[in-house]
């Protein structure tokens, strides 16, 4: 998995593929390959496929998951968020994100954005300045907001994770 | 200034005064993970070069979601948590001891706590009175490692159950209603705190179907004031001295309060796919179905089984459908046994399985074949959940799915209480 140092800093660039509301963790990593666990670039091969069959063929490095709202229901399965970085994905944007998902996903280096993902259509090409919050729709041309993240997590994401935060900082400094 | 029940667990542990959007790092007295979530936990803590955890006492792996193995994949995996807790001393709960929220009910959780785990439905100690939430593999590696995590303290949502249900109307029909009515998303970020007249006359096995779904309305935790129902249970698991007063303060401040005269409620049921499409039995077309459920971190407790029981005794399960019991954990199972519930069970011809997740995480001991319909009393009915996408998955009480299990489709119990 790449490191994803500075990523408030980055700009991402890539494709829109869209999805709708309640994309559960059950369509992001299905439960009949529990067993890939242990094999996350196997799991990676299968990522929202019972959401949309095509979009692990067609998905490339740095395109971005749009979807409606409470994006990532259901259980804590942080392997939902790893195989979606895995598979390429820069950043997922959704009306809205159920927490857990959200959280998991700050703490390996997803950007999860909030923003109104009705003005985006499926192949739209898309430019995101994280640090200045903007999302470009080039295609469109139009520009559009996301909501910021608390504090805490965008020190998180800083430090590059989780993970990398606590071994920085040996324990909490938030 | 007054307290919501999650604001003074929060800043009983943070050691100071926090309110809601506050952030705090916080103790946690329980931490735990299991099968599926535990060896990324390993793996994380190796990579922080933690060897050890902080309170090995009540750090626990639970091996329960493929329990026993179904594949050799996953009995690796398996090996990966029995050792790393071996070595750090912490505790390890393996096959056959059943569901992880169960067994931290019956042995780990405690009112007042704040315990942390990698599964969503960890809410369920909720019922409790313990601040209780699921979080993914890292921060429960952190939290293993440090006996610490951080939490935005959550707004908090009342929920009056007010009056008396009628009869057929169980804690699972309040809490799909409330989901149904608020939506799968309706208490994201937040805490409901379940109150009003009817939570007094609730058994404790109610009180945890309600706290177990309180994730389904994106809740952070569902909780309950500690009371004697509470205290009773804790001294028949032979921890009466875990007993401490949970309660909110007279005043403190509520995102809204939510009023539900339960004398008005009627069977009902969540359809495919998601909890919160919700309708009544009575309103239904013909739903026939191929599998029943009765079990879970949900409703595999005494009281579901007992209730699944007393509607199968001495009648016989259809015959077009395939009734699958797992009793949440051990000491249910060895209770329902000597009950007699069992018994019954099996002579109306349910299938037996040895305490654990089993069939609801798609993993093994009952996965659908395309088209088929499961009536189950879960919690969750997501596309795919139980391993096959080109499936359905109908949510109900235990008692509504023992009924149906003998018409072989979606039936109102009123008929027969």
């Amino acid at each position: 998995m790449a490191e994803q140092k500075n990523t408030t800093q980055k700009i991402l660039k890539g494709k829109s593929f869209k999805f709708g509301d309640d994309i559960s963790t059950d369509l992001i990593a299905p439960g009949r390959y529990f067993h890939l666990r242990s094999n996350l670039p196997e799991l990676a091969r299968h990522v929202l496929e019972d959401a949309d069959t095509e979009f692990v063929r067609k998905v490339k490095q740095g395109d971005f998951v749009v979807a409606g709202r409470n994006f990532g229901l259901g259980s804590s399965r942080e392997h939902a968020p790893i195989i979606i970085k895995l598979a390429g994905v820069g950043a997922v944007l959704a009306k809205s994100f159920a927490r857990i998902f959200f959280r998991n996903s700050i703490n390996i280096g997803l950007p999860v954005l909030i923003c109104d993902t009705d003005k985006i259509s499926e192949n739209d090409e898309l430019e995101i300045d994280l640090s200045k919050g903007i999302i470009r729709d080039i295609t469109k041309n139009i520009e559009l907001g996301f909501k910021a993240l608390p504090d805490v997590m965008i020190k998180l994401l800083n430090d590059g994770g989780l993970v990398e935060h606590i071994i920085k900082n040996k324990g909490f400094n938030l | 200034m007054d307290k919501t029940i999650s604001e003074k667990i929060i800043s009983s542990h943070a050691g100071r005064d926090v309110y809601s959007g506050d952030i705090a790092v916080v103790d946690v007295d329980v931490v735990m993970a299991q099968d599926g979530t535990g060896p990324l936990a390993v793996s994380q803590l190796k990579k922080m070069g933690f060897e050890k955890v902080k309170n090995p006492a009540k750090s626990i792996f639970f091996i329960d979601h493929a329990a026993p193995s179904p594949r050799k994949e996953l009995s690796n995996t398996h090996a990966v948590l029995r050792q790393y807790a071996e070595n750090a001393g912490m505790v390890l709960s393996d096959v056959g001891e059943g569901v992880c929220h169960q067994i931290l009910v019956e042995n780990f959780a405690s009112p007042g706590d704040i315990v942390i785990g990698a599964d969503s439905h960890t809410c369920t100690s909720g019922a409790l009175g313990a601040f209780s939430t699921g979080m993914g593999s890292t921060d429960i590696a952190v939290g293993f490692a440090l006996a610490k995590t951080w939490l935005m303290v959550p707004q908090t949502i009342k929920v009056n159950f007010n009056n008396i249900p009628s009869k057929g109307v169980y804690a699972k029909d309040l809490i799909i209603y409330l989901i149904g009515k608020i939506t799968a998303e309706g208490a994201t970020y937040k805490t409901l705190e379940f109150s009003g007249s009817f939570t007094k006359n609730m058994t404790i096995d109610d009180r945890f179907t309600i706290s177990n779904m309180a994730v389904e309305a994106g809740a952070k935790a569902g909780l309950f004031e500690s009371d004697e129902i509470t205290k009773r249970f804790l001294k028949s698991q032979g921890r009466g001295n875990d007993f401490k007063e949970v309660f909110a303060d007279k005043n403190a401040s509520y995102e809204q309060v939510i009023d539900i005269d339960c004398s008005m409620l009627e069977p009902i049921i969540s359809m495919p796919y998601t909890v919160d499409n919700v309708c009544s039995v009575s309103k239904i077309e013909k739903i026939k179905i191929d599998q029943v459920l009765i079990g879970t971190c949900t409703n595999g407790r005494l009281a579901d089984l007992k209730i699944a029981s007393d509607i199968l005794k001495g009648k016989k399960v259809n015959k077009n459908v395939r009734l699958i019991v797992v009793p949440a954990s051990k000491k249910v199972y060895l209770e329902a046994l000597k009950e007699g519930i069992i018994e019954a069970l099996i002579e109306s011809g349910a299938a037996i399985q040895s305490p654990g997740c089993g069939p609801c995480v798609g993993v093994h001991q009952g996965i659908l074949g395309d088209g088929e319909a499961c009536l189950s009393t879960q919690n969750r009915n997501f596309k795919g959940r139980m391993g096959n996408p080109d499936s359905f998955i109908y949510l109900s009480s235990p008692a509504t799915a023992a009924y149906s299990a003998i018409k072989g489709y979606i039936s109102d119990v009123r008929e027969i209480l």
